[in-house]
């Protein structure tokens, strides 16, 4: 009873605020919002006796996902004000795009069958979720999981090499070289005897440089 | 062959851990903490600290009004005004020192040809108001009057070095 | 009569009675550490300076922690005008909370924990992760520049190390072939982790000091340059929660190094095993000892410097010793569920 008390909840919890998400005027609000559905997403895992995916959730989305979203909107700064009009010129767009979604969603839900065996999978003794997710997916779907991060290091490179830029003119600290820095190649002691002009080594390749600069 | 002996040094954490050998050691050495108010450092003898007015032991102020101090000070915080007394003598009327605006360089105390306007060791005159920090003639006098004994041996020690 | 207590206990109100009376029994004690952690980290920070740190309230200062939280309760709350005033007082409890609520798992002795779930591990990692958020709303909510670049810089810091410790975390529970943090503590009955798995237990400390936000990873606070960070506008409860906070979760840390590396409450060499919890609190000791000692010798990192640590060291690193350790393991058959 109180289990489905909770599910109810949750369920209700996860739905509104996956509304508030799109309906929010703040976008800070919004992304506050999606963290709170993935929560409850994770609590319905929770209930589902798969604490494994609940936990992956948490930390995948939640944790890192949603903070970069949090950051992005940050940077941002859309003022609340600002995206009051001009929704309508992307109406069509997006009803199009939600159209094509749904329809989607629709065909997938009819094609969707219940194995009549796979309704109560008795879950074998002493083995935890992690344990059986983790014999599956490293067995009989081997290929396809190591084929979806392989696609997902090939996004990760892209993106990468999007932003990358060759920083010419900006001076880089090479840190391993000043820490390997010693007083040895800086500093040199000179013995200058007195009314004589000291005969400092490398200076006349300084003076014929245009700029002697400070550091190196 | 150096890149590699360089990454494996830095690998190995040496520098850090000879920096946390260094604070433990530190750690166990023996704390300089001195229990302030009952317990005080040192002073120099050429410490500045408050401001005084010295007077001859015959109970004569020194001061002449000559206003070398107001003339020198930099932070321009010495106010001076001076007339004639009765017997002939030039002496001041009026002598304010802002502390608010003193910077305590000394150069009041340097220029003085009588030794009359002096800093002296006290260091904790620290007041509710601004106003209070406001000193005029008579608290410095007050002040000499208090401090002659310290002032009085400080000019001493020093005086090997004038 | 204690038949009866155990009858009591096992219906549904005295079951939740119960978890009260296991999480209060685990709270108060740290919460009592955390006050204390705050005069021990003033104590030997002194003592590192030559100073000799609070000792005027009380004998040798002992009761400056209270004095501390009775100036912080007397204070105003000043929430600013231009914040968002829910958000503001909210990011504070949320950090608190995350510091308490991860405890349930923590196992202070052989089958004492409060909830010995099976992904322990993932749950706390998973609320780790999730402090980075009371920063980042702080931070927002503040409507202050400094508050907010402290809260950016701690939103990147804490996501990048967090990448580093779970590649550790999997190279341990590789080792323990569990989830559950008592099933790692047990596989350390031969040997701790920290001897075969040295490396990372250096990373897993340095990535659980960037986590916590300690020097030298100090920037989301960096007073030098940003003032607080991202409690510049906090004062009185709201600013002391994330002050506990910030504690309570270097007493975490320093409990989950020690589980996964130090052998929990498993004494050196099997000795004394009745000393259990003490073991345990012992080892949590000398872990906070070193977060007060490394935050009294190095300087702040600069922000380049901390993700190029984050990335290009840490993470290579990781990730080579994790399949260093798998490959050990399977070569020479010592996977714990082969």
């Amino acid at each position: 009873m109180i289990a489905a008390l909770l599910f109810w909840l949750f369920a209700a919890v996860l739905v509104g605020s996956a509304v508030m998400v799109v309906t929010a005027r703040n976008p800070m609000h919004g992304v506050l919002f999606l963290i709170l559905a993935f929560f409850n997403a994770a609590a319905l895992f929770v209930l589902a006796g798969a604490e494994f995916l609940a936990m992956v959730l948490v930390i995948v989305y939640v944790g890192a996902v949603a903070v970069l979203f949090l950051f992005v909107v940050m940077m941002l700064d859309i003022g609340a004000a600002r995206r009051k009009g001009g929704w309508q010129a992307y109406l069509p767009a997006g009803l199009a795009v939600g159209a094509v979604l749904f329809a989607e969603v629709l065909f997938s839900l009819a094609g969707w069958k219940l194995m009549p065996a796979a309704v109560a999978v008795p879950q074998p003794a002493g083995l935890s979720n992690t344990a059986a997710l983790a014999g599956v997916l490293y067995t009989r779907y081997l290929l396809l999981f190591q084929a979806s991060g392989l696609v997902l290091l090939v996004a990760m490179i892209g993106a990468i090499v999007l932003t990358l830029r060759e920083h010419t003119r900006s001076r880089h600290q090479s840190i391993p070289r000043q820490l390997a820095r010693d007083h040895r190649e800086t500093v040199v002691l000179l013995d200058v005897p007195l009314r004589e002009a000291p005969v400092v080594p490398g200076e006349a390749k300084k003076q014929a440089a245009p700029a002697p600069g400070g550091a190196e | 062959m150096a890149f590699l002996d360089r990454t494996a040094r830095s690998l190995l954490l040496g520098e850090l851990l000879a920096g946390m050998a260094l604070t433990l050691r530190y750690f166990f050495r023996p704390k300089v903490t001195i229990n302030y108010p009952y317990e005080k450092g040192p002073l120099s003898p050429r410490f500045r600290g408050e401001h005084a007015l010295r007077r001859y032991p015959n109970g004569e102020e020194r001061c002449i009004a000559c206003k070398l101090c107001e003339a020198i000070c930099p932070a321009q915080a010495i106010t001076i005004e001076a007339e004639p007394r009765p017997d002939g003598s030039r002496r001041t009327t009026r002598y304010d020192i802002d502390m608010t605006r003193c910077i305590y360089c000394g150069l009041c105390e340097e220029a003085c040809p009588v030794d009359a306007i002096v800093e002296g060791p006290n260091f904790e005159f620290a007041t509710e108001t601004r106003e209070e920090l406001y000193y005029d003639k008579e608290r410095l006098l007050a002040n000499g009057d208090r401090w002659e004994t310290e002032i009085a041996r400080r000019l001493e020690m020093d005086a090997k070095w004038r | 009569m204690i038949a009866w207590v155990l009858a009591f206990f096992a219906t549904p109100l005295g079951y939740l009675i119960l978890t009260v009376l296991k999480a209060l029994a685990i709270l108060v004690p740290l919460l009592m550490g955390v006050a204390y952690l705050t005069y021990f980290e003033r104590k030997v920070l002194g003592a590192i300076q030559l100073r000799k740190g609070p000792n005027v309230v009380g004998p040798w200062g002992l009761f400056q922690p209270f004095a501390d939280a009775i100036k912080m309760i007397m204070k105003e709350t000043v929430i600013p005008s231009g914040g968002n005033r829910a958000l503001f007082l909210f990011a504070p409890m949320l950090t608190f909370f995350l510091a308490m609520i991860a405890w349930a798992v923590i196992p202070v002795n052989d089958g004492w924990a409060i909830s010995d779930i099976n992904v322990g591990l993932l749950y706390l990692f998973a609320i780790s992760s999730l402090g980075v958020y009371g920063i980042v709303i702080a931070g927002w909510a503040s409507n202050s520049k400094y508050a907010l670049l402290g809260a950016m810089r701690s939103a990147a810091q804490m996501v990048s190390y967090e990448v580093s410790m779970g590649f550790v975390l999997v190279s341990v529970l590789l080792c323990a072939g569990s989830l559950n943090l008592s099933d790692i503590v047990r596989a350390q009955q031969h040997l701790w982790f920290c001897i075969p798995l040295l490396p990372m237990f250096v990373v897993f400390f340095i990535s659980a000091l960037a986590e916590t936000n300690r020097a030298p990873f100090d920037i989301p606070e960096g007073e030098s340059e940003i003032v607080a960070g991202f409690f510049v506008e906090y004062s009185s409860m709201a600013f002391g929660l994330f002050f506990l906070g910030e504690y309570a979760n270097m007493f975490l840390m320093s409990a989950l190094t020690s589980i996964l590396f130090l052998g929990g409450w498993l004494g050196p060499f099997g000795l004394w095993p009745v000393l259990g919890p003490l073991w345990l609190i012992l080892k949590i000791c000398i872990l906070l000892f070193v977060f007060l000692w490394v935050r009294a010798t190095f300087p702040r990192y600069r922000y380049d410097q901390l993700m190029r640590l984050g990335w290009k060291v840490f993470l290579p690193l990781s990730l080579l010793w994790l399949v260093l350790t798998s490959g050990a393991l399977l070569a020479f058959g010592w996977l714990p569920h082969a």
